[in-house]
This record gives structure tokens, C-alpha cells and sequence, in this order.
């Protein structure tokens, strides 16, 4: 089912969670809403949800205006942060909640309630603690069993507040798979909170960046990680090294040095953020050079596939932080000993005016 | 594609039910059980000019009293803020025999009736009595019939406000902070004059405050053992009493506002400082 | 998890005496022990102990009779009655009370809950002046209740009233920490998952707080059984009509009939004890309960 959500703002006294936020979730997609905490997004899942109201704006879940119907009938799964399962209910009886809570009508009868309870907990691969109770569960235990009860009354949707965000980190990885591959057989169009840009960008098919009660990028983990729209967008993926400049004719003026960058659509004399990830950084041994961002080496540290540099500016970058990854072979070739001065050469330089905020 | 809608906020901002039934409920219930009856009692008093109502609280026989209620509470207050103190530290921290019972008794004086307190305690320190025996007969000192009684009674249904308001701080109090204290050279004493007392300032605060509240009122446990002397050992809720019982209701409502207003002074002093404490352990009270 | 301090709760004694940075010299641990225990036998236990002593000083016969006594047993029956009555009517309000605070954000919810607590600051003995000045002889319905010939004050309704006024808070005091630790989520997960307003309160809120209904319930009732000023002022002590258990331990009391006087007491004593067995017991059972929990997942992460 497609959700669309338009509009939609919602303020907690003087505090603006969401600003005219609209959104379109395409029917059976996994999509991560991911942003620092306070960026809205799990404001937003609520509201979806039909946990919280919007102030306004509208929820349309498969064309139809849902906001004024009630969570109960919007048909929704949703699991939450700390699961929120009964302490008191066996897993059986956890799952078996929403069918049990139906209308005496529409009431499925025990026998089929307990078949249904089993076939999910066998979905989860949980259905031998079935008879225990959540506190006797580990975290990642409770999270397939909270989620198991959402799907028990066949929401349109499911959505996941931090799904991932109460476990530790081994436990997080396996479970981040076993939700993407359940994802792929059940093609339920779901969307989850959160603050971890390693497990969106794993996990989801699209992602929607969110600031401040904005949405900054909306993309597929390879748009928003290769093309990030917003010097915001790039400073919350991935490590990156920033420079404050002045476009000029020779390139891009750093403080008295100058490096060069592809750019062609600033005037000369914008002031601009110019951003390169530490593989978008070269190193220039040569004390002749005359290009390039003055700095002084203070770590290597080469373990794994690659190698990262720690730099700290000198001359006029002096006080910058610079961090740059080359290959293992590059490292050996350089041979950078702790003090040696250098200069930054980007490769790759990503240029946003100055007056944009950020 | 429907047009946005503009949703109203909702007050309660939640989809759980019952938001207006529980407030209407609440509201309807408090007012009628609680605020409408205190309102009475200050609506009487507005029967007395300002200089009418001066005059009625300031009685020799009143001014005696708020002297000895007000003076024996802060007494025995200070008392159970050191014993209390005491007592909450060794059931915490110390195990021997016979713990739990006497963890379970110290919640004795709000679960036993307080007639019943005061005429064992008026029992127990007269002059026949097993302590009164000692104090009189021994030591000279006459309990039972004198301020110093108001005193006792007054210990005795106070302690369970300090001890209890300490307990679950202690329990909570890290070992580590005590275990840094003492790697960095603190001897136990300094240990717990600088790290541990400042936590249980806020709580031990509050345990006074709730014992002197409490003393203030009292009224059952006390009269038995006051032997009530005019000038004396007259406590002001007793004065209250007399005045109701010689038809003066005037006399006995300017009391009660007198006291009234002192009990609110010490319930948003109680409030402001268990805010305090918990904002200073982190934990919600 | 919060509840992480509990369990450190059960290892405390032990934690901390085989601590050396947490224990104190002998002498002084003794001197603490020694103190504190000897207040607590002064203050706490020979009273107690008193009032068992002195039922018991004649024997059992004159006990019995002073038990059995059909003014003892009448005030027995009234005070049950008062606190039947007086207990589940605040029961109702502490669970919609604590519903009401900690399941909903509102303005004035600080101030509501401070207006709760307000009986707690109220001496007993004013508690009957105020329902004197509104139904007695001289005050505001006084003359429109005699026209009617109904009775308040000097009769069972004031007695109800100032008992319900003297246990207001107890269970509310109670629910609303409760209620508030325990969040949300669980209600929202109910809600998502199709349960009304009903089901929600019956499956899943009112089991979570069970141990805190009967807690608050205990201490309610036994001062609604036990108490004496606020009751005193607006019984008129009518021997017999309407006088509770500790206002007939009074009237024994002042007529020096110590025996009979401390017989009654005695059975007002016991339920005390009651209470508080009931009471350690609840506190033991929840929290067990919560203990529960972090332990499993210190296993299993």
C-alpha cells in the first residue's frame, strides 16, 4: 500500500518538530526516515502511525485521507523503540492480542487464532518461546517477537521506531539481514526510524534525510551517499573533511592557498563550503609544491584494507582537523613520519554557497 | 489526491482514551471531597475584619500553643532527621538479625492508628509506666503530662517520613562515587561529608519537612499524652477543638486559617525541594 | 534500564560491608547500630509492644469481654462500614486520577497534582471543622438539612466525608509514579493493535498496576479504620451510634477502663501489623518482578 503523507507540520509548544513536511512512500518499498535525534522522524512515524496528530497536513494511505481515522482502523503494524510488549503475556498471548481484541464478530475463533500465532512465531523462527514471558527474552528476541505481533492483524503498513536501536552492536548486524531478507518475502511497504546512516544505508531502499523538521534528500542509499544534495546531507553520511572559501580564477581560495575544484557554476568571490571525503584527499610530499592545503601529519594508522591519516592544518588551515584514506600501498610509498609537513590536494571538492544554511 | 485538511490540535495530544472523562471525573471529585471544604473554612473568616481576626489568633492561650506545636515539631522533626538518618543508614547498609521486621515496623506510626499511639505512649512514659517508671523514678524527669510528652509523641509519628524518603536514595547511591573518594585519599569521614551528604541533602530536607508538617497537625497521638494543661502543654488543634466545642466557630476557623495557611507554605516547600532532589539523583519521586 | 538499581538492592548489605571503600570502622558501624536500633525499640517497638501488654495485663477473660462488648462490636461494624465505603471511592478516583496524569500531557497537570496531595497537609482536626462548617447546625446547609430532617454532622454521612477526605490521596499517590514509569507504550501498542478503551485498561494497563491498587488500597483502609481526629470532631461520639474503634478506645480510655480501652486497641494494633505484612509483602513481590528483567538480559547480551 502507497502512503502519501503532504503538508504535514506539527509543533510541541515553541518547538517545530515537523515544517510542511510532504512525502511519498511507494506501495511495497522498505524506506528509512534517518536523521540526528530531534530531526522529526519518529514525530512523523507517529503521525503516520495515527499515534500523534499533525498540527496539519495530511496522511493518504492508498489515495484516501486518513488523518482523521483513528489508529485503531488505519490498519497499521507498529513497533516500537523499546517494543512495548506486555510484561505480563506470554509471547503467545502477546501475538494473539490484536486478533483477541477484535470485534466478537469478527473475532477469529481460538483454533484459528492458535494457528496463526504459531505460523508467525515459525515466520520469526521463535516459535519454541511461544510459553515464556518478554522479560525471559534476549533483545533481539523481543524484537522479532514485538514484531510478530504487529503483523499478527495483517497491517497495510509496518512501521519501526529504532528498530535496531536497543541492541548491541553484534546482535544489531544479524538482525538488520534476517529484517531486510523478511522484508523481500513479504514486500509490505514499511518504513523505519533511524539515527544510524551505516543501517539505512544498508538496510532501506530509499532514504529520506531529515533536519530540523525537514527533509533534506530523498534517494536511494547510492543517490544520497555519492550525490548528497545538501552540505547537510553531506556532513551526517559518512566522514568528510570541510574547508571554508572564496571561489576565485585559479580555483578555490583556502586562506592563502589555493586548490583546485571542477565546479564551474560559482562566480568568482562566492564564499562557499567546499566539502571531500577522506578517499577525495591526496597527499603532496613534495616540499616544492605550492598547491594545495597546508598540513602536518599526526597519526597513521594502518590496519584493515586502508589506511587513514590524521592531519592538522597549518599555516593559514592552522586549528582545521583533517582526516584522509589511502591504500594501503599509497601509505608505504609516502612513507609520512608523525610532524612531517604536507600539502591536502583534493581530488574531489563539493562546493554549497555560504549563505545556505548548514 | 484529497486536498490537505487542517487537523485541530488536540489538547491531549495522545490516542489514548478517556481524556475528558478522567479530568471531568477528577476535577468534579477534588472539588467537592477536597477544595470546596478548605474554601469553606476561609470563606467563614471573611465573617471577621483583618483586626477582629488579629485579635482572635493572638490570644495568650494561642500564642502559648503555636509556641509549644510549632516549637516540640521542629524539636522532634530534628530529632528523626538524625535518628532517622541514622536508622535508614543502618537498614541499608548493615545486615543483622531481625532486619526485615524492623524494616517492615518503621511504617508503624502511619499504619497504627493514632489513638492508639497516644494512649500507649501516654501509658508507657507516666509515672507507673515502664519508661516513665525510669524517667521519673530514676532520672527525675516528668514525660507524661508536660510538653516534654508533646515531644515523645511527636518523635514517634514523625520518624517514618525521614527514614523513608532516605532509604531509596542510599540504595541508589553508586559504590563507585564512594570508591573514587576514597582512591583519591578521602578518609571515610571526608567521604561521606563531601560525596554522600550532599546527595542526601534534598531527601533528608524533605524528610524534615514532611515530619514537621506532619507534627504540626497532629492530633490523636499527642492528646492523650499532653494532659492538655491551659499555658502549658495545649497544643493548637486541641484549641480548635475547644473552641468547637463552646459553639465559637469563628474563634476555632481563624485557628484553622492560621494553620491552614501554614500547611500549604510547607506542602510547596515539600514539592519544590522533592523537584530538587530529584533533579539532583536523577530519579523520580 | 532502571530497574538495574533493584537487584543492586538485594547484594546491598553484603556490597557494601566487604567494600573497603564503602565501610566504615567497627566501632562506628556498631555505634550506628546501636543508636538506631535503640530509637527504634524506644520509639517504634515498646509502644507496640505496650499496647498488647496492658490488653493482656487481667487475662484473657476480661479481653475477650471487652472485645465482644455490643458497643465494641457496633463500633467495629461502623468503622468497616466507613471504610467500605470510603475506600473504593477513592480507589475510583486514584485510577482515574493517575490515568488521567500520567497517560495524557495537559496544562495545569503540576498543579493538579500538587491539589491531590493537599489532604496529606491538613491536620485531622481541621478536616471536621470544615464539614462542621458546611453542614453543621450553624453552617451553610445547616438550616436547609433540618428543614429537611437529614443528618450530617453527628451522623454517618460526615463521618464518611471526613474519612474520604483524610484517604483522598493514598491510592492515587500510589498510581501516579507507577503509571508514569510505566509509559506509553504498552497503551499505544494495545491501541495500534485494535483494543478500545476498555480492553486497553482491562488487559494491559490494570495488570501493571495491580501491586500498586493493592498497596495503595491497604494504606487507605487502614486509616480509614484508623482515624481518630477528623472523625472525633463530627461523630458527636454517640456511644454505640457513632462512635469508630479508636473514638470507642477513647471513651474507654478517659472513663479509665485501661483494660477494656487497650483490649479494643489491641485489635487495632493487629490490623496495623496486618497492613504492614501485607505491605512488605507487595513491596517484595513487585519487586522481584522487576528484577526479573535486567537479569535476563545481562544472560543474554
Amino acid at each position: 500500500m502507497s502512503i502519501q503523507v503532504s503538508n504535514i507540520s506539527k509543533r510541541f509548544g515553541n518547538f517545530v518538530a515537523l515544517d510542511k513536511v510532504s512525502l511519498d512512500f511507494p506501495s511495497g518499498e522498505l524506506v528509512a526516515l534517518l536523521g540526528p535525534s530531534g530531526c522529526g522522524k519518529t514525530t512523523l512515524l507517529r503521525i503516520i502511525a495515527g499515534l500523534e496528530q499533525a498540527d496539519s497536513g495530511s496522511v493518504i494511505l492508498e489515495g484516501e485521507d486518513a488523518s482523521s481515522t483513528h489508529v485503531r482502523e488505519r490498519q497499521v503494524g507498529f513497533v516500537f523503540q523499546h517494543y512495548a510488549l506486555f510484561k505480563h503475556m506470554t509471547v503467545f498471548e502477546n501475538v494473539a492480542f490484536g486478533l483477541r481484541m477484535k470485534p466478537r464478530g469478527q473475532r477469529p475463533s481460538d483454533s484459528v487464532i492458535a494457528d496463526k500465532v504459531h505460523q508467525l512465531l515459525n515466520l520469526v523462527q521463535l516459535d519454541w518461546l511461544a510459553d515464556r514471558f518478554p522479560a525471559q527474552l534476549s533483545g533481539g528476541q523481543r524484537q522479532r517477537i514485538a514484531l510478530a505481533r504487529a503483523l499478527a492483524v495483517e497491517p497495510r503498513v509496518l512501521l519501526l521506531d529504532e528498530p535496531f536501536g536497543a541492541l548491541d552492536a553484534k546482535v544489531r548486524k544479524e538482525l538488520r539481514r534476517w529484517l531486510r531478507k523478511l522484508h523481500d518475502e513479504l514486500h509490505i511497504t514499511s518504513i523505519f526510524v533511524t539515527h544510524d546512516q551505516e543501517e539505512a544505508l544498508e538496510v532501506a531502499d530509499r532514504i529520506v534525510l531529515m533536519d530540523h523538521g525537514h527533509v533534506e534528500q530523498v534517494g536511494t542509499p547510492e543517490q544520497v551517499y555519492n550525490q548528497p544534495a545538501t552540505p547537510f546531507v553531506y556532513g551526517f553520511l559518512g566522514s568528510v573533511n570541510l574547508f571554508h572559501g572564496r571561489v576565485d580564477e585559479g580555483g578555490l581560495k583556502v586562506g592563502d592557498a589555493t586548490v583546485p575544484h571542477q565546479q564551474s557554476n560559482f562566480a568568482n568571490g562566492a564564499e562557499v563550503f567546499a566539502f571531500a571525503r577522506p578517499h577525495e584527499l591526496d597527499i603532496v610530499t613534495d616540499p616544492a609544491a605550492t598547491k594545495g592545503l597546508g598540513a602536518k601529519v599526526v597519526r597513521v594508522l594502518s590496519f584493515g584494507v586502508s589506511s587513514k591519516v590524521e592531519l592538522d592544518g597549518s599555516g593559514s588551515a592552522t586549528g582545521q582537523h583533517f582526516e584522509v584514506e589511502l591504500s594501503q600501498q599509497e601509505v608505504q610509498k609516502l612513507a609520512l613520519q608523525p610532524g612531517q609537513l604536507v600539502r591536502l590536494l583534493p581530488s574531489r571538492l563539493k562546493l554549497f554557497e555560504r549563505t545556505h544554511a548548514g | 489526491m484529497s486536498l490537505p485538511v487542517s487537523i485541530p490540535s488536540s489538547r491531549a495530544r495522545s490516542v489514548l482514551p478517556g481524556f475528558n472523562l478522567t479530568l471531568g471525573y477528577t476535577l468534579v471529585y477534588l472539588s467537592l471531597i477536597v477544595l470546596l471544604p478548605v474554601a469553606a473554612v476561609f470563606l467563614r473568616t471573611a465573617d471577621l475584619s483583618f483586626a477582629e481576626f488579629l485579635a482572635v489568633i493572638s490570644k495568650p492561650a494561642l500564642v502559648a500553643s503555636y509556641k509549644l506545636s510549632f516549637g516540640a515539631s521542629l524539636l522532634a522533626a530534628s530529632i528523626n532527621a538524625v535518628f532517622g538518618l541514622l536508622l535508614a543508614w543502618a537498614l541499608v547498609r548493615y545486615s543483622f538479625p531481625g532486619k526485615k521486621i524492623v524494616d517492615a515496623l518503621v511504617d508503624l506510626p502511619f499504619a497504627l492508628p493514632t489513638a492508639v499511639a497516644g494512649i500507649s505512649l501516654a501509658t508507657l512514659y507516666s509515672k507507673n509506666g515502664w519508661l516513665g517508671a525510669f524517667f521519673e523514678g530514676v532520672l527525675g524527669i516528668k514525660i507524661a503530662f508536660t510538653p516534654l510528652g508533646v515531644l515523645v509523641a511527636l518523635v514517634f509519628i514523625g520518624l517514618p517520613f525521614v527514614v523513608r524518603t532516605l532509604q531509596p536514595i542510599l540504595e541508589d547511591l553508586e559504590t563507585e562515587l564512594e570508591e573514587a573518594a576514597a582512591s583519591l585519599g578521602a578518609s571515610r569521614w571526608q567521604t561521606f561529608v563531601h560525596v554522600v551528604l550532599p546527595v542526601l541533602t534534598p531527601a533528608l530536607l524533605t524528610g524534615f519537612a514532611l515530619a514537621f508538617a506532619r507534627a504540626v497537625g497532629e492530633y490523636g497521638s499527642v492528646i492523650f499524652i499532653a494532659g492538655n494543661i491551659p499555658l502549658v502543654s495545649e497544643i493548637t488543634p486541641l484549641l480548635i477543638i475547644t473552641r468547637l466545642e463552646q459553639y465559637d466557630y469563628t474563634g476555632a476557623t481563624a485557628i484553622a486559617v492560621v494553620m491552614l495557611v501554614f500547611s500549604f507554605v510547607m506542602l510547596l516547600l515539600i514539592n519544590g525541594l522533592q523537584s530538587w532532589s530529584a533533579r539532583r539523583t536523577g530519579r523520580t519521586l | 534500564m532502571s530497574t538495574t538499581a533493584n537487584t543492586a538492592h538485594l547484594r546491598h548489605q553484603t556490597r557494601f560491608e566487604r567494600n573497603a571503600a564503602t565501610r566504615e570502622p567497627r566501632w562506628i558501624k556498631w555505634s550506628i547500630l546501636g543508636l538506631s536500633l535503640g530509637f527504634f525499640l524506644l520509639f517504634i517497638f515498646m509502644p507496640l509492644l505496650a499496647v498488647f501488654f496492658e490488653a493482656l495485663r487481667k487475662g484473657w477473660s476480661p479481653y475477650l469481654h471487652a472485645i465482644i462488648a455490643p458497643d465494641a462490636l457496633s463500633a467495629l461494624r461502623l468503622t468497616l462500614t466507613i471504610a467500605l465505603v470510603a475506600v473504593p471511592l477513592n480507589l475510583v478516583f486514584g485510577v482515574a486520577a493517575a490515568w488521567l496524569i500520567a497517560k495524557f500531557d495537559f496544562r495545569g497537570k503540576q498543579l493538579l497534582t500538587t491539589l491531590i496531595d493537599i489532604p496529606f497537609s491538613v491536620s485531622p482536626v481541621i478536616v471536621g471543622l470544615m464539614y462542621v462548617l458546611i453542614f453543621g447546625a450553624n453552617g451553610w446547609l445547616g438550616a436547609w438539612l433540618q428543614a429537611h430532617n437529614l443528618h450530617v454532622i453527628f451522623a454517618l454521612p460526615g463521618m464518611l466525608l471526613a474519612t474520604t477526605f483524610v484517604t483522598f490521596p493514598f491510592i492515587a499517590r500510589e498510581l501516579i509514579p507507577l503509571m508514569q514509569a510505566q509509559g506509553r507504550e504498552e497503551e499505544e501498542a494495545a491501541v495500534v493493535l485494535g483494543a478500545n478503551g476498555w480492553q486497553v485498561f482491562w488487559h494491559v494497563t490494570l495488570p501493571n498496576i495491580l501491586w500498586g491498587v493493592i498497596y495503595g488500597v491497604i494504606l487507605a483502609n487502614a486509616r480509614a479504620m484508623g482515624e481518630f481526629g477528623a472523625v472525633s470532631v463530627v461523630s458527636g461520639k454517640l456511644r454505640g451510634l457513632t462512635t469508630t474503634l479508636p473514638l470507642h478506645v477513647e471513651i474507654l480510655y478517659n472513663e479509665y477502663n485501661f483494660a477494656a480501652a487497650f483490649a479494643v486497641a489491641s485489635l487495632l494494633a493487629l490490623l496495623a501489623l496486618v497492613t504492614l505484612a501485607i505491605k512488605s509483602w507487595v513491596e517484595h513481590h513487585s519487586a522481584a518482578q522487576q528484577i526479573n528483567a535486567p537479569l535476563s538480559m545481562e544472560k543474554t547480551s
